[in-house]
């Protein structure tokens, strides 16, 4: 159940303005008339672990997402690696080419090899030649252990393979900041390590992570903070120990003592 | 742990004979119950009825040899039992090439082999640039195959050149026979797929200029009759058109049956778009790509795959459709063969006309069918829908 992080992990918090990668100054948003985010401030910093919790339907999935702009927040602001979100195309563009994002249910390109999968966005976003591109893919595919599965189809895939495929394909746009949504929780208990181990070892190497996630084994091992949401706010962030040994509001500790004792 | 069987002692069996071979099949297939037996046995005796007369018309008391009419007749006039074939045989450049002249149907001939010529290296697995060739011949095609049909040397009436050169004119009112039907249906296959997609993707659209507008297409076309959109295409189009502007009524006519398909094949491609999740949408954007490439290298290609039959279909119905021109004046393979037996020399043979013109249809429907299945199975990549 726990994650497999032996290795320590050095915590660092730098407060220096130019070590931000992302910030949200007084975000909202809505759907139609339902108010689902309310008013996030939260600052990452560069190489920063933050783990984000939460009871179901409190909205961690969108902010997330309004981080690259699958969703559209409608009040305050958002500035990811010093580029503002606005409407502007370019921008989104910008951002998105600097953060990769890894989905619950994978969301490969079923159509395409694993390969192809991987090589795609370099040849036709970064224009990178096709030979190169490979090159890269491969030396993704073999960090996250499955070089020998390059020429399969993503359906002929267990699922945690699958997993690490889509990981892989994001690292191969090399981003600076990764997010995870959920990226276990479509998985079979078996597989569950076999994406961690591959998360932690991107932590190791110091990229920025945003990780929605209910393995809090992987939350108190890998995160430098962690977040926990409700009803569209940030109730209380802290750091791992801190937040599962005196979690401060209420709501946290119900959410807590719900998630650990089953 | 304790009483796993071991395994890999026991030697592999054959299966039982009553399950296998001609008798297992039957057994399982034909007779398993009563009711299936009793299925089976009317078959076969329908068949039994069916098939003989209808062998003995088309092969054992059929008439191969001859070359006149009068070869398929009794000697007191009446036509023999047997399909009279040699009907076919004598009007079959009539019903290739319509009234195309005589002198220059090697210039369809050369198109033909053209065709086949040019799209075979298509079929090489590994060629290089493979896209841009398949590009290249999909725009070039149509333009040598249009001077071929049509030539290049526009002679006055006058000048005797206007009926022996090799390469005059031929209006577009003389073309016919199968080469018609072909062309016609290739016209439309080709370009309704695209226009489809652009429909369909128009129909999705959040700008209401744009989907309204698709809408509006699609229901408008798909309303109408084909029937009725060709009579309207040949002779009240005209009718609002300026004086002395007149475009080729063949032109017309393929404009019709495009645009026609085109709004079947949106509504197609709009299923296969409906298939595709959520998820495959925004992981294509969450790597940057943009609306087009998503589209183009993400979504329509599964989108296309999941309607491959639905696809063919439509382009099955298209092919079979395209004889409706015949009523609009055009001598297309049902309108050469409708010449044929009007042909005095000819008269009483109308059955082996429909015979081999449904046989001819059927030949190319069959085909394909055939080939969309072998489609299916080469692009089948083991996905599960998710
Ligand atoms: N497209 C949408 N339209 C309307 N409401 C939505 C939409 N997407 C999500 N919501 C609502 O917004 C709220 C937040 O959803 P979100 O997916 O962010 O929750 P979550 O914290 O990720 O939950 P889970 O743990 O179940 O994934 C939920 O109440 C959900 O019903
Ligand atoms: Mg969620």
């Amino acid at each position: 159940m726990t994650a497999s992080a032996q290795a320590p992990i050095q915590k660092v918090k730098s407060t220096k303005s130019d070590e931000v990668a992302i910030q949200m100054i007084g975000m909202h948003k809505w759907y139609g008339e339902f108010h689902v985010l309310k008013d996030i401030n939260l600052t990452v910093y560069r190489g920063e672990r933050i783990v984000i919790c939460g009871p179901s339907g409190s909205g961690k999935s969108t902010m997330i997402r309004c981080i690259n702009r699958l969703e559209e927040h409608q009040k305050g602001s958002i500035v990811v690696e010093g580029v503002e979100l606005s409407n502007n195309v370019k921008n989104i563009d910008a951002i998105r080419r600097e953060v990769g994002m890894v989905f619950q249910h994978f969301n490969l390109f079923p159509h395409l090899t694993v390969l192809e999968n991987c090589t795609l966005a370099p040849i036709w976003v970064k224009k990178m030649p096709k030979k190169d591109a490979e090159e890269v893919a491969m030396k993704y595919l073999t960090r996250v252990r499955i070089p020998e599965q390059a020429a399969k189809y993503p359906g002929q895939l267990s699922g945690g393979q699958q997993q690490r495929v889509a990981i892989a394909r994001s690292l191969c746009m090399n981003p600076k900041i990764m997010l995870f949504d959920e990226p276990t929780s479509a998985l079979d208990p078996e597989m569950i390590k076999e994406v961690l181990d591959t998360m932690v070892l991107l932590a190791e190497e110091g990229m920025t992570m945003l990780v929605v996630t209910h393995e809090m084994g992987f939350a108190r091992t890998v995160a430098n903070r962690i977040i926990f949401m409700d009803r569209g706010e940030i109730v209380e962030q802290n750091e791992p120990s801190e937040f599962f040994k005196n979690p401060k509001s209420e709501r946290t500790r119900l959410f807590l003592s719900q998630i650990l004792h089953h | 742990m304790t009483t796993a069987v071991e395994t890999g002692n026991k030697a592999d069996l054959p299966p039982p004979a009553s399950t296998v071979g001609v008798v297992g099949w039957m057994r399982e297939n034909l007779f398993s119950s009563w009711r299936s037996t009793v299925l089976t046995l009317l078959a076969v005796y329908l068949l039994y009825v069916a098939i003989p007369p209808l062998l003995q018309w088309t092969v054992f008391d059929a008439i191969w040899t001859g070359n006149e009419a009068k070869d398929c007749k009794l000697p007191d006039g009446s036509a023999k039992d047997g399909a009279c074939w040699i009907f076919i045989k004598a009007w079959i450049g009539g019903f290739m090439y319509g009234l195309y002249p005589y002198d220059l149907r090697w210039r369809v001939d050369v198109a033909a082999v053209l065709v086949l010529l040019m799209f075979a290296p298509l079929a090489v697995k590994r060629l290089p640039f493979k896209n841009i060739y398949g590009v290249a011949v999909i725009l070039l095609y149509p333009v040598v195959a249009y001077f071929m049909f049509r030539g290049f040397i526009d002679f006055p009436l006058s000048d005797p050149q206007s009926t022996t050169h090799p390469w005059r004119v031929v209006e577009t009112s003389k073309w016919g026979g199968l080469a018609l039907t072909l062309l016609i249906a290739s016209v439309g296959i080709i370009a309704s797929l695209p226009l489809g997609i652009l429909l369909a993707l128009g129909r999705r659209s959040h700008m209401p200029i744009v989907s309204t507008f698709s809408v509006l297409f699609i229901e408008l076309w798909r309303g109408v009759p084909l029937i009725t959109v060709l009579f309207m295409s040949s002779v009240m189009l005209p009718l609002f058109l300026p004086e002395g502007v007149n475009f080729d009524k063949l032109l017309r006519a393929l404009i019709g049956v495009t645009l026609f398909s085109s709004a079947y094949m949106a509504e197609v491609v709009r299923g296969g778009l409906q298939a595709i999740p959520k998820g495959q949408y925004e992981a294509a954007m969450a790597l940057g790509l943009n609306f087009v490439r998503m589209m183009a290298l993400i979504v329509m290609p599964q989108a296309l795959r999941y309607v491959i039959p639905s696809i063919v279909n439509t382009f099955i119905g298209l092919f079979k459709d395209t004889t409706l021109v015949a009523i609009i004046g055009m001598f297309d393979l049902l309108g050469a063969i409708q010449l044929g037996n009007a042909d005095p020399k000819w008269l009483g043979f109308g059955m082996e006309g429909y015979v081999f013109a449904a046989a001819l249809y059927f030949v190319f429907c069959f085909s394909m069918s055939r080939y969309s299945q072998h489609l299916e199975r080469k692009l089948h990549t083991g996905h599960k829908k998710r």
